[in-house]
Formats: structure tokens, C-alpha cells, sequence
């Protein structure tokens, strides 16, 4: 039987012009449901369904956006998750975070907690679904990668680290169709309480010196490595230099 | 009578002006009196001019008495400053603060998260105290210069490695135990955004994600894939970018430990099946871990080679090793290559120039191997063996060999066992 794959999108940011484009992370998501489903990959999206950027998205050669019109105020979550549990989906595809918006991140966290399902954080890719079980590939930083396997229905949130989305085609786009409903109608009520500004540059921090001297400040300024801090090892043999180096790569983890 | 050398203002404020009728006083009592000869002329005793410096040479004050520091002998060797110790009997409230802890220790990242927990206490007033919340294994010794106030650690094999679930059922057992006023995580790619985020869609709390500026009334948060600032009112939970607040160094905390009552967690529905290899190399060099870098002091380059690919570490080279083109310039680390930010950094026969030297400014520990134990690298390195580079390397991919073997047998038998 195949699996029901779902991938939300949304509309992103470009980051230098600002721009309203593609999700890059919400591009990666279709990417790898276009992996694990195909063209049965059904893509969600909560907002405007005349959205241009929607066309983008289904140039990735998708045959219908499914689109739950609501404003843009309202709060996405009640719509997609009663949404989800209507269509049975097995695994729920987003990004990591939003390019627009709050950018909270917490919408795949929202509706596993509603939905009562099982999330993993920054998949790197979906290996493979056998016996209700999926193994995923998870990034972490500094390149490295985990593997976990989780019980399907779960959501997963997509990482920098998955495959880049294809090209979009805009004839392909704009001929696929758009299925509206209804979203939900209810307001997000915190939200109106913020003020939003233009981002100011953060200010950089500067290296202070907490110096009660001034021979303190000049040692601060002009100090050349100090030894003594670490461990030299100078006359034992050099089974014993190795033995040292190699506890503490251990001892640090590097080596496994 | 104690050490300390008391300062008598007064004293040297008339030692220094020479009209104050009492100078002549306080002069000859520093001097030990005027001597007039037969004929009535001041006399100097030359053996008498001067007194014993702390070393025991001797030393002539030329200033005559004016010099404005306090005489007699100086005191004992600087000892090391003991920081005033900040205490909290008995707090009102907690701020939660769940440290990343990558391998062990505190970040910088959770550092100033601390500074931060603390000017919050300020603003609030009242009697809180900053709890450090950590997992898995904890190597760090200096929680109580970092700014914390108890020590809350969760330990027990369910929350080792990738347990996010057991990890978020323990913190609200936090929450039901203790009275916390707030939860901070960094926003970090370490695991604290994701717990964050898992904690804060079980208590239904609106976190600030991205937050940078933040007070006791109101916090400032990135939006927007940062081009927005987001002004609200601060939240239970916050998720706080690098560079917050500042760190703490000026007072030093009780680091007292505090305990979870009740550890028991339920079945994981995502279970760990551990790290997987990844080719050392393909990892870009500016974010790897574990570092093996080559200097003018490789010879055998060959052995070398081997030697990164046994011990599973991301290679880098001097810039001698590049000019000689004995490695690729993108393996070049240092002022003109890549700024590495690696947590292990092992220089085979760099002497540490000042170029190379900048490009390892955020490595945590750095061991060298080299011949001449004078040289710039010994100093900055953890860890240090004088030797020859080809030697050691021969005899450190033996240890590592070996390692592997018996780990790989030992896996070998549990399975058998399992079977
Ligand atoms: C503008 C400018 C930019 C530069 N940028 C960079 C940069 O980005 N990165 C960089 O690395 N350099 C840079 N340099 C060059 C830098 O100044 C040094 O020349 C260079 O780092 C030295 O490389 P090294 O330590 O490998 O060689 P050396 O200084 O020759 O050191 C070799 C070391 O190996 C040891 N040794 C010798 N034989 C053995 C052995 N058998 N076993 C063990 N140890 C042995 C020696 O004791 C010595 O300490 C720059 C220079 C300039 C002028």
C-alpha cells in the first residue's frame, strides 16, 4: 500500500531582495515528497490561494496545490492539522523554519502535539518505509548525520542539509490546478499585541578588557601565548606520546 | 599583625608638599633625622641612604620620600583573586536555563544565556536563582564562575544520545516540581531549538524563538528569516540567539546540585541508531570536528594520509604544506585559508606562525606534535608530544587500530549474545 505523503508549504523570502519566492526549506520538503510518493504527493498550503509563489511550487511538477483559504491573520494550525487527520496522511513533510512571518518553527511541533504523533527535527533524508517504520537520516551539525527510525504517522521538518528541489517549470505551474477550502477563520489574538520594526543591525560585541591596572591593560593588549598552560611530554617513549594523544581523542570523542 | 600594608593618605599628602609646616616632621622621621656635623653643616651618612628592596638588593629612592606609594615591604605574591561568591538560600523562583552542553561542557552560546538569566533576576527582583539544566554526560568543572546557581542534572541511559522525547517528558516534570518563572534555550542547532520547541507545544506556551534583546517586560526577536524585529511582551519560554546578554565573570555561584524526583519516562517512539560515517572529508573544513593538519614537519606524506583517514579526521594543512603542493589550497587553514572552528585541532609539524595561529583562534583543545618544544604551537596546545611527526603518527594509527578491533569484536559478541 502506498503511503500518503503530505508537504506543507508556504511562501518564503529571498533573502537579499526580498522577494517572495519559493521556501527553500519548503522546496526541499516537495523534493523529498516527490521522492517517497511521486505524483501522489499531495502539497498543502494555508493562506491565499492566488498566491503567485504557489504556481512555483507546482512547476516542481505537481498536478494540484491543495490550498485552505484563509486570511492571512488567521492561525494555520487548526486548519492543517484537522486537515491531516481527514486525509490519513502517514508522513508530513515542512520546513525547518518559515521565511516569512514569525518564523517560530513551531508549526510541525504545533501539529504533532495536536495531532498527538511522533516529530523528528532536521531530516536529511528519508532512507526508507518498511513495516510501518521509516528510517530517517537526520543532519546534525558539523556535517555529521544520525539515523533513526520512527513509527509512521509522524512529521518531519527538512533541513538545508536534504536534497535541493528541483528547477520549477512555469507552464507546467500555472496549468496545475488549484483546489480550494475552506481554511480556518480563527484569528491569532497574541499576535496583535506586537509591534514588527524593519531588523536593526545587532551591534557587534566588543572585546573589553576588565583591567584594574594599566600594566594589566598593556599585558592584555600585547601578550604572546603563555606556556605552561598545557601538558608537554618531551622524554617518554613514543608509544607513551601516542598512548597520551590517543586518550585524549577519546576522552574528547572524535574517535569512536 | 595581618599583611596588609595600610596607606596613611595624610602622611604622604604632607610628604609631597614641601611648604606644610609639619614636613620637615614627617621628613625626618622618614629619614632617619637630620645629622649636622661639627660645623654645623647637614651631613649625609652615605651608608645609610637607601633601604633593602624585596629582593634583597638594595634600593636608593631618588624621589627623596615624595614617591606616593606606600613604603615598607610589599606584600606576599599576587594571589589568585577569589571572586565574591553570590548565594541564594532557599529561592522564590527558578529560570531554567537548558545548556547545550556540546561534548560535555558549557558554550559560549550557553554562557551568555546564563549572563542573561541573571540580569533577569535583577530586573525582577525577588529571590531567584539560575538553574542549569543539562543531559547526558557533564565534563564541565567551572559552573560556578559561568553563573550557576543550582545544577540540575537529568542522568539515566533513557536520555542519552537522541532522546528529544525524554528529554521534554523530564522538563515537565521540571515544571510540575519547581516553580519556574522562566524556560531559556538557545537557539542553537545543538538540539536546544528542537527541545525548546517540543516543550513549548506541550505546556501550550507561545515561545520567542530568535530572541536577542530581552528584559524583564519586553523581548526583541528575529522574524522573518531575520528581517524583521518582533517587540512583545517576554514570554515564559525564550529561545535566545548568541551574544544576548553578556557572560558572567565577576562573581562566582554556589553550583549546588538539585535532583528530579520522579526520572521515569515512556517508550521512545523515535529510536537512535546512532551516528552514521560520513566521509571526514566531505565535511566542509570551516565546520568539522576533528581536525589532523599538516605542517613543514611531515615528510612522509603518504603516512599522513593514512594517518586522517584511520583516525576517521577532516585533513588541513599549513601554508608551506600548500606552496609545496603537497595538499590543496582549500585544505589550507589560517589567515589567508579557513578559520576552523573545530573542537579537536591535532598540528603535525606547524611551528605556529601568527597566520596559522588566527585561524585556529576557536579551536577548543590543540595538540601538537613537533620537535622543537620552543616553538609557538607547544604553547597554544593542550596537549603536547616532542617527537618525531612520522614516529608518532606510525604508533598513534597502531592504538587506533587497535581500538577499532576490539570495539568492533565487542560489538561482534553482544550480537552473538543478543542472538
Ligand atoms: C601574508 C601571509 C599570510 C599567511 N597566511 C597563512 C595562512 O593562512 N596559513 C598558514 O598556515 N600560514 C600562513 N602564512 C605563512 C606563515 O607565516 C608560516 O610561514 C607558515 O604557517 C609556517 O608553516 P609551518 O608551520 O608548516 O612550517 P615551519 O614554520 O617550517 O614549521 C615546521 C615545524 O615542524 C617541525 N618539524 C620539523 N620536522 C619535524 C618532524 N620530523 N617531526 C615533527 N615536527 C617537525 C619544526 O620544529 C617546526 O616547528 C602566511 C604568511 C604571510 C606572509
Amino acid at each position: 500500500m502506498p503511503h500518503k505523503v503530505i508537504s506543507l508549504i508556504s511562501v518564503g523570502r529571498h533573502p537579499q531582495s526580498g522577494r517572495s519566492r519559493r521556501a527553500d526549506q519548503d522546496s526541499r520538503a516537495v523534493e523529498l515528497g516527490l521522492k517517497l510518493a511521486g505524483t501522489d504527493l499531495d502539497v498543502v498550503h494555508a493562506g491565499n490561494a492566488e498566491e503567485p509563489v504557489l504556481r512555483q511550487y507546482a512547476g516542481m511538477g505537481l498536478q494540484k496545490v491543495t490550498v485552505l483559504e484563509q486570511t492571512e491573520t488567521a492561525d494555520a494550525i487548526p486548519a492543517l492539522s484537522s486537515y491531516l487527520k481527514a486525509e490519513k496522511a502517514d508522513i508530513v513533510l515542512t520546513g525547518v523554519r518559515s521565511e516569512s512571518g514569525e518564523s517560530s518553527g513551531m508549526t510541525p511541533y504545533l501539529l504533532a502535539e495536536q495531532l498527538g504523533w511522533p516529530i523528528v527535527a532536521r531530516v536529511a533524508d528519508i532512507v526508507e518505509i518498511k513495516d510501518g517504520e521509516a528510517q530517517v537520516l537526520l543532519a546534525l551539525p558539523r556535517g555529521q548525520r544520525r539515523q533513526v527510525t520512527v513509527k509512521l504517522p509522524f512529521i518531519a521538518s527538512i533541513d538545508n542539509a536534504a536534497q535541493a528541489a528541483r528547477q520549477s517549470a512555469f507552464g507546467p505551474g500555472l496549468r496545475a490546478k488549484m483546489d480550494t477550502q475552506t481554511g480556518s477563520t480563527e484569528e491569532d489574538n497574541v499576535r496583535v499585541n506586537w509591534s514588527e520594526a524593519p531588523a536593526k543591525a545587532r551591534p557587534k560585541r566588543l572585546k573589553v578588557v576588565k583591567a584594574k591596572t594599566a600594566a594589566d591593560r598593556f599585558k592584555a593588549a600585547t601578550a604572546k601565548p603563555q606556556g605552561g598552560l598545557g601538558k608537554v611530554m618531551k622524554n617518554e617513549s613514543a608509544q607513551e606520546k601516542a598512548q597520551a594523544i590517543f586518550d585524549l581523542l577519546i576522552e574528547e570523542k572524535v574517535i569512536r | 599583625m595581618s599583611d596588609i600594608i595600610r596607606r596613611d593618605p595624610r602622611a604622604e599628602w604632607i610628604m609631597r608638599n614641601r611648604l606644610h609646616p609639619l614636613h620637615e616632621q614627617y621628613a625626618s622621621q622618614e629619614e632617619g633625622g637630620e645629622v649636622r656635623g661639627p660645623s654645623g653643616l647637614i651631613r649625609k651618612f652615605p651608608h645609610k641612604v637607601g633601604f633593602i628592596g624585596p629582593n634583597g638588593i638594595k634600593r636608593i629612592d631618588r624621589l627623596k620620600g615624595n614617591a606616593t606609594a606606600p613604603k615598607g615591604k610589599r606584600s606576599a605574591a599576587a594571589q589568585e583573586v577569589q571572586l565574591p561568591l553570590h548565594k541564594v538560600d532557599s529561592p522564590d523562583y527558578y529560570i531554567m536555563m537548558v545548556a547545550d552542553m556540546v561534548g560535555g561542557r558549557l558554550t559560549g552560546h550557553d554562557k551568555d544565556i546564563l549572563g542573561l538569566a541573571h540580569k533577569l533576576i535583577v530586573e525582577q527582583g525577588g529571590n531567584g536563582a539560575v538553574v542549569a539544566v543539562c543531559f547526558g554526560e557533564v565534563k564541565e568543572d567551572n559552573f560556578d564562575t559561568a553563573g550557576v546557581d543550582r545544577v540540575l542534572h537529568i542522568e539515566g541511559e533513557a536520555f542519552e544520545g537522541y532522546a528529544p522525547e525524554a528529554r521534554v517528558q523530564a522538563l515537565t516534570k521540571v515544571e510540575a516540581q519547581y516553580s519556574v518563572k522562566h524556560w531559556l534555550f538557545p537557539d542553537s542547532i545543538h538540539g536546544g531549538c528542537d527541545l525548546a520547541s517540543r516543550l513549548a507545544a506541550r505546556l501550550g506556551e507561545r515561545p520567542a524563538t530568535q530572541a536577542w534583546q530581552v528584559n524583564a517586560e519586553q523581548s526583541v526577536s528575529r522574524g522573518a528569516s531575520a528581517s524583521l524585529d518582533i517587540t512583545r511582551q517576554t514570554p515564559k519560554i525564550l529561545m535566545l540567539l548568541e551574544e544576548c546578554a553578556d557572560a558572567i565573570d565577576e562573581t562566582r555561584h554556589e553550583a549546588t546540585p538539585m535532583f528530579l524526583d520522579d526520572v521515569s519516562v515512556a517508550a521512545a517512539t523515535i529510536k537512535d541508531k546512532g551516528l552514521i560515517a560520513v566521509d571526514p572529508n566531505a565535511i566542509p573544513m570551516a565546520e568539522a570536528e576533528f581536525i589532523l593538519s599538516a605542517g613543514n614537519g611531515i615528510h612522509n606524506w603518504d603516512q599522513f594520509h593514512e594517518a586522517s583517514k584511520v583516525l576517521g579526521a577532516t585533513e588541513g594543512a599549513s601554508r608551506v604544506a600548500v606552496d609545496d603542493g603537497f595538499m590543496p589550497r582549500s585544505r589550507q587553514v589560517g589567515a589567508t585559508g579557513t578559520w576552523v572552528t573545530a573542537r579537536v585541532y591535532v598540528a603535525v609539524g606547524i611551528s605556529g606562525a601568527i597566520q596559522h595561529m588566527q585561524g585556529i583562534g576557536q579551536v577548543d583543545k590543540v595538540v601538537a606534535i613537533n620537535t622543537d618544544a620552543g616553538c609557538d604551537m607547544v604553547k597554544r596546545a593542550a596537549l603536547s608530544v616532542i617527537g618525531d611527526s612520522e614516529e608518532i603518527l606510525a604508533e598513534l594509527m597502531k592504538l587506533v587500530a587497535e581500538h577499532k578491533q576490539t570495539s568492533l569484536s565487542d560489538q561482534a559478541e553482544e550480537n552473538s549474545n543478543a542472538a
